[in-house]
């Protein structure tokens, strides 16, 4: 089954623009030196649209998702959401946006506070937003549904459940407002191999069936390759290529994005042994 | 190190000052009231307020703050009001007792922890439920019901040791050990209990890191990769626990001192404090704050020896 | 596989932990005495007129320090007056001036514990300098300094000393709020609006909270002690009887009278232990609820030498000897809480030649470390090898008597013949001493090289590994090189007796892409310029089809299949097998459904 195509060209008005992107964290010691941990980031993503956000590990690929979460300081630039300037909202201001934007972060076993049951973890964003305790609980069911998880999920512990189902109940709790966009900040690396594959089928699902945009950051080509329209890549804070997912990880213009494609191993001994030799190749020629 | 050095001693430093003018301005604050004190009931205003005017409790606070402070930079910290002995000397005569004892109780401590805990951590079985024991015997009971019951068992009933009273080192050695032997014992069973214990759990904690398998599987011996490796990563928590021990140390000596009659510095504190001597128990407050953030000092500097990580940061 | 699988079926029907903290304490039967000794002497203190009508300060002249009679179920003491009532009533002061520090101790270290640690920032950094300074004040002599300026009453030295002991507060508030407020459900909580109030008292102080109730009993019994010893100084107010004044009085007619020293001695003791005692038992009970499923022992089995030889090496079978490394039936257990054992290895069989390089792939859980482990003998402690062979160049390493791998054995192997890379490269090197160090010193033990013939030997295996500059990393400290740069310093050290056998487990998995190419691409270098036989531990198939000869394929403690590389990685016999290849992506069209069957998760 092959999902539909988005949104590929630059839209009018683009659910989330980021232009100009710049964190800056003081260094630590003497001076006022500054690092940038983002420089002077471009990016777009369309309603409906994946953008996929490639780096390694301190390339400032999560800043960006933090940044737009208001999670992290926005020392230039702008971010606009949904038509509105967000990049120093308030308080109140993120409170009104929750319901629009949220988060699936890596961990899941940090992102779930383990003293609280998973229906009181999927209620709570619903309370913030003024829903009735009647209404919550069958909202929560409803959820729980929607990500594949058992009905008796609801009295439970976060530690009663394994990783993969511990990432479900994480991406419940995002989808509890119906939001427009879903920050995803490495969802599936700490996962197996075929926990990663369902849980990236999960997400595929959900955004045929709901239509909402990801931001999906994480460290591995492939992954990006298989659940993005676009793919932008970080490398030290500066985004060096941008497009159409096919194109970047297939056929990269960057450098950078050339040595990450022919870094990532194919589980295909002779096409590896043939990506391992180009690679070298690659390595003398810079 | 030489900037982390220079930094922990601007710190102490500081420390010592805002230390020193907290307790002068929180013993001096009664004003008028500590002549009254001193002459007692009896006396008629005339004669308090005249005593005042002598002790120069009459000018304002900060005043006698400035002057106490010009003073004891030169290591002048005023005369007893009672004995007329000069604090500094007062405190000098009676430092050798009080840091007999100190030195005796961490030395003593630090070789009985370190012990106790590698055994608890490495043995397990008997010797570690035994270190548990003593950590709860420790915290449970306080150190100066400990002191009155050696002094009444051995010293009084069985008469092993003496009760009271102190031989200088340089007098006679073995009489000096023996009658420091029952107030050190008992100020070092809530020490040892306390650090054994961390030193214990911070030992085991290093036995689980990585590093250690690696170690192993590199083929060193289990001894090496225990006292060379094992021990140096888990000192640190064990030291920071000595230090804070140390300061406790301070108060149970005093208490100690008083059971067995040394006349050491908490000795002189508790004689100064009945009789209301200002001077001399501002001179003990801040000797004792000196000995804490020397020895505070030292065990930054033995942690930054053995964590190369702790001198940058 | 839509059945959800629940990782600790035990401790089902659990909502709320506090309940269980405090059921745990009332079946723990030390915690429960000592919570029944100090209800006991509270209400005891505090109906102290109904259990005796007799004045503590009545005196009576006529019967002094006498021992325990009707009239005076305790004796008297030196002033004739009832001792028990004297107990009875300083009782009184005793809980309620210790009941004033705690307050008074929360009240100065909660809230601004809880503060400094949400914002850090200025208020942070004064209020860790004031509590640092608090610190480095001796109680005793603090409080001696105020009895002299502000008289004998024992609330002024209490408040002062809950101050004093404000710092214990603080320090445990704000370690645990940082460490709570860096949890990803805080920014969670964030990202849903929740006010700072809220994800304060939501997430922050309900972790903190039992840890408050645990310091708050050891503080009281602190106070205790500390207000006893002052009153045992006499320095206490002498107009209302006091524990610490009745062992004062006690203490000086100790040759007279031993039993009246005795009567407070008790009461403090008891009284001091049952509240430290207490909180020893709630933070056990806490401890034990936070023992999860995820930790993992890793403390070492130590074998006693004598039993070398138990095992004939006659007793290999004839074919183990063609191989360098044969592994046959192999099982490892676990002992369980309730006395039962798991298996985390279960008849496990493979073989390593000499210059072949075998992949174990599988999911976590599947046994492959733990396998891997078993050859190097290293597993944890509390594993047992239950069944089977590892025989390492026609050497039996596994003794049957220890269930373990036999160390008279296993010694003189270990980093010479057999050695192992490990996964994570910064946990796996010591902080405290040079990468240089680290590197040559089993030079110097196990080759018997002199200092300076190691260090140039270690200099040449960094230039080996492709370090740039070799001088420069061997002074270095661990902290000060990169996690690619440490992985190869650890492949250095792995190599650097030029073994036959090479076990790597996960040697990439942390590292970054590019770094990983670089790492495989020496580990393929040095395994055939050494024609070491390679175990390579695995997740990634990419590694697989990238390093390997051979490859086994594990899942749930057995072996699925086995066989050369490009049969399993094209053409796997196993279902298991096509659905780990149907989940890689390289390949795969984009954005289409992986499995078919995504409705739930297995494990």
């Amino acid at each position: 089954m092959t999902t539909s195509n988005g949104p590929l060209a630059n839209p009018e008005s683009p659910l989330l623009e980021v232009s100009g992107l710049t964190v800056d964290y003081p260094r630590k010691g003497f001076g006022k030196e500054v690092f940038h941990a983002v420089q002077d980031a471009n990016l777009w993503i369309g309603h409906g649209e994946t953008l996929g956000l490639v780096g390694e590990s301190g390339s400032g690929k999560t800043t960006i998702g933090r940044a737009i979460l208001g999670l992290a300081p926005v020392s230039r630039g702008s971010i606009r959401f949904d038509g509105q300037d967000i990049s120093h909202a308030s308080r109140r201001k993120r409170q009104q946006l929750s319901s629009d934007l949220q988060v699936v972060f890596q961990d899941p076993y940090t992102s779930l506070n383990p003293s609280m049951t998973v229906g009181d973890i999927l209620a709570e964003p619903i309370g913030i937003a003024g829903g009735s305790r009647n209404a919550a609980r069958s909202r929560v069911a409803g959820l729980l549904e929607q990500v594949g998880l058992p009905r008796d999920a609801i009295d439970r512990l976060p530690r009663e459940f394994s990783g993969g189902q511990r990432q479900r109940v994480a991406i419940a709790r995002a989808l509890a407002l119906r939001p427009k966009l879903i920050v995803c900040d490495e969802p599936v690396s700490a996962l197996d191999l075929s926990t990663q594959a369902r849980i990236l089928d999960l997400l595929l699902t959900i955004q045929l069936d709901t239509g909402v945009s990801y931001l999906f950051v994480s460290h591995d080509l492939d992954v990006v390759r298989h659940i993005s329209h676009r793919v932008a890549v970080i490398y030290r804070g500066e985004l060096v290529e941008q497009g159409e997912a096919e194109q970047v990880t297939q056929d990269p213009k960057h450098p950078y994005t050339q040595r990450l494609l022919l870094a990532s191993p194919v589980s295909d001994p002779v096409r590896q042994a043939e990506r391992r030799n180009a690679r070298k190749a690659h390595a003398s020629k810079s | 190190m030489l900037v982390f050095l220079g930094r922990r001693i601007l710190s102490g430093a500081i420390l010592l000052v805002v230390i020193s003018a907290l307790t002068f301005t929180l013993i001096f604050s009664t004003g008028g009231n500590i002549a009254r004190t001193l002459l007692g009931d009896y006396a008629t205003d005339g004669q308090v307020a005249l005593k005042a005017q002598e002790l120069g409790l009459d000018r304002p606070l900060v005043e006698q703050l400035v002057n106490w402070f010009t003073h004891a930079v030169t290591g002048d910290f005023g005369r007893s009001w009672f004995t007329s002995e000069p604090v500094t000397q007062a405190i000098m005569g009676r430092l050798p007792v009080t840091l007999s004892i100190v030195f005796l109780v961490m030395t003593i401590s630090v070789v009985l922890s370190v012990t106790l805990g590698l055994l608890a951590a490495t043995k397990r079985g008997l010797v570690d439920r035994a270190t548990q024991g003593l950590a709860i015997f420790g915290a449970a009971v306080p150190g100066f019901i400990v002191a009155i019951v050696l002094v009444t068992t051995l010293a009084l009933q069985a008469r092993i040791f003496p009760a009271t009273g102190f031989v200088p080192f340089g007098q006679d050695p073995a009489a000096w050990a023996l009658s420091l032997f029952l107030p050190v014992a008992a100020l070092v069973v809530g020490t040892v209990a306390a650090s054994a214990q961390q030193i214990r759990s911070s030992i085991i904690d290093v036995l689980r890191r990585d590093y250690v398998r690696t170690l192993r599987s590199r083929g060193l011996g289990e001894r090496e990769i225990l006292l060379k490796h094992v021990l140096r990563s888990a000192s640190p928590p064990g030291l920071t626990v000595l230090a804070l021990q140390f300061v406790g140390l301070l108060g149970g000596t005093v208490i100690v001192e008083q059971v067995f009659s040394l006349p050491g510095i908490g000795f002189l504190a508790v004689q100064s404090t009945t009789r209301g001597d200002l001077p001399v128990v501002l001179g003990v407050v801040v000797f004792t704050v000196i000995m804490v953030i020397l020895i505070n000092l030292a065990i930054d500097v033995l942690v930054g020896w053995l964590n190369p990580k702790a001198r940058i940061s | 596989m839509t059945e959800a699988t629940i990782a600790s079926p035990v401790s089902l029907p659990a909502p709320r932990s506090r309940t269980r903290i405090v059921r745990r304490v009332l079946r723990d039967p030390v915690g429960i005495t000592a919570l029944a000794i100090l209800i006991v002497a509270i209400s005891a203190s505090y109906l102290a007129g109904f259990i005796t009508p007799i004045d503590p300060n009545a005196t009576d002249l006529s019967s002094v320090l006498a021992g325990p009679s009707g009239a005076h179920p305790l004796g008297t003491d030196s002033a004739g007056r009832d001792v028990l009532a004297r107990l009875l009533w300083g009782g009184q002061s005793t809980f309620a001036a210790a009941a004033l520090a705690t307050v008074v101790a929360l009240a100065a270290g909660v809230p601004s514990g809880l503060i400094a640690g949400y914002y850090g920032g200025w208020f942070d950094a004064g209020t860790s300098w004031i509590t640092n300074m608090l610190m480095s004040l001796p109680a005793v002599v603090v409080l001696l300094a105020a009895r002299a300026a502000l008289g004998p009453s024992v609330w002024i030295s209490m408040a002062l000393f809950g101050v004093l002991l404000g710092p214990s507060f603080f320090r445990l508030v704000r370690t645990s709020v940082i460490s709570v407020r860096g949890e990803l459900y805080v920014d969670a909580a964030r990202v849903s609006g929740l006010s700072d109030a809220r994800i304060i008292s939501r997430h922050v102080l309900y972790v903190v909270r039992a840890p408050i109730v645990i310091q708050a009993a050891i503080i009281a019994g602190i106070a205790i002690g500390i207000q006893a010893g002052l009153e045992f100084l006499g320095l206490g107010d002498s107009s209302a009887p006091t524990w610490g004044m009745m062992l004062n009085e006690g203490f000086r007619n100790v040759l007279l009278s031993p039993l009246f020293l005795l009567w407070p001695a008790l009461a403090i003791t008891l009284v001091t232990a049952a509240f430290a005692v207490l909180g020893n038992s709630l933070r056990d009970a806490l401890e034990d609820d936070e023992i999860t499923p995820r930790t993992k022992g890793r403390a070492i089995k130590h074998i006693p030498h004598s039993e070398a030889g138990l095992v004939p090496t006659g007793s290999v079978a004839a074919a183990d000897t063609d191989h360098l490394l044969v592994v046959r039936d192999l099982s490892v257990e676990y002992p369980r809480a309730d006395g039962t054992t798991k298996r985390v290895v279960d008849g496990v069989s493979f073989h390593v030649d000499r210059g072949e390089v075998v992949g174990i792939v599988g999911e976590s859980g599947s046994g492959k470390t733990q396998t891997a482990f078993s050859v190097l003998g290293l597993l944890p402690e509390t594993a047992s090898i239950a069944e089977g062979h590892i025989v390492f160049d026609g050497i039996e390493l596994v003794s049957r008597t220890s269930g373990a791998v036999s160390r008279s054995r296993m010694d003189p192997l270990r980093g010479t013949r057999i050695a192992y890379v490990p996964q994570e490269p910064m946990s796996n090197l010591d902080p405290a001493f040079t990468v240089g160090y680290q590197l040559s010193r089993p030079l110097v033990k196990r080759l018997g090289l002199s200092r300076a013939a190691a260090k140039k030997r270690a200099l040449e295996l960094l230039a080996t590994v492709g370090i740039p500059d070799p001088g420069r990393t061997y002074a270095a400290y661990p902290h000060e090189i990169s996690g690619g740069m440490a992985q190869r310093v650890l492949i250095a050290g792995a190599v650097s007796c030029e073994p036959d056998l090479l076990i790597a487990d996960e040697p990439t998995t942390a590292l970054d892409v590019t770094v990983q190419a670089e790492v495989l691409e020496l580990l393929r270098t040095l395994q055939s310029e050494l024609r070491m036989g390679v175990l390579m531990v695995t997740h990634n198939f990419g590694v697989v089809a990238d390093l390997c000869d051979r490859v086994v394929v594990m899942r749930d403690s057995r072996i699925v299949e086995s066989g050369d590389v490009v049969t399993i990685l094209s053409r796997p016999s196993e279902d298991y097998t096509r659905t780990l290849l149907a989940s890689t992506l390289e390949g795969k069209t984009p954005r289409t459904l992986l499995l078919s069957d995504s409705a739930g998760e297995t494990a």
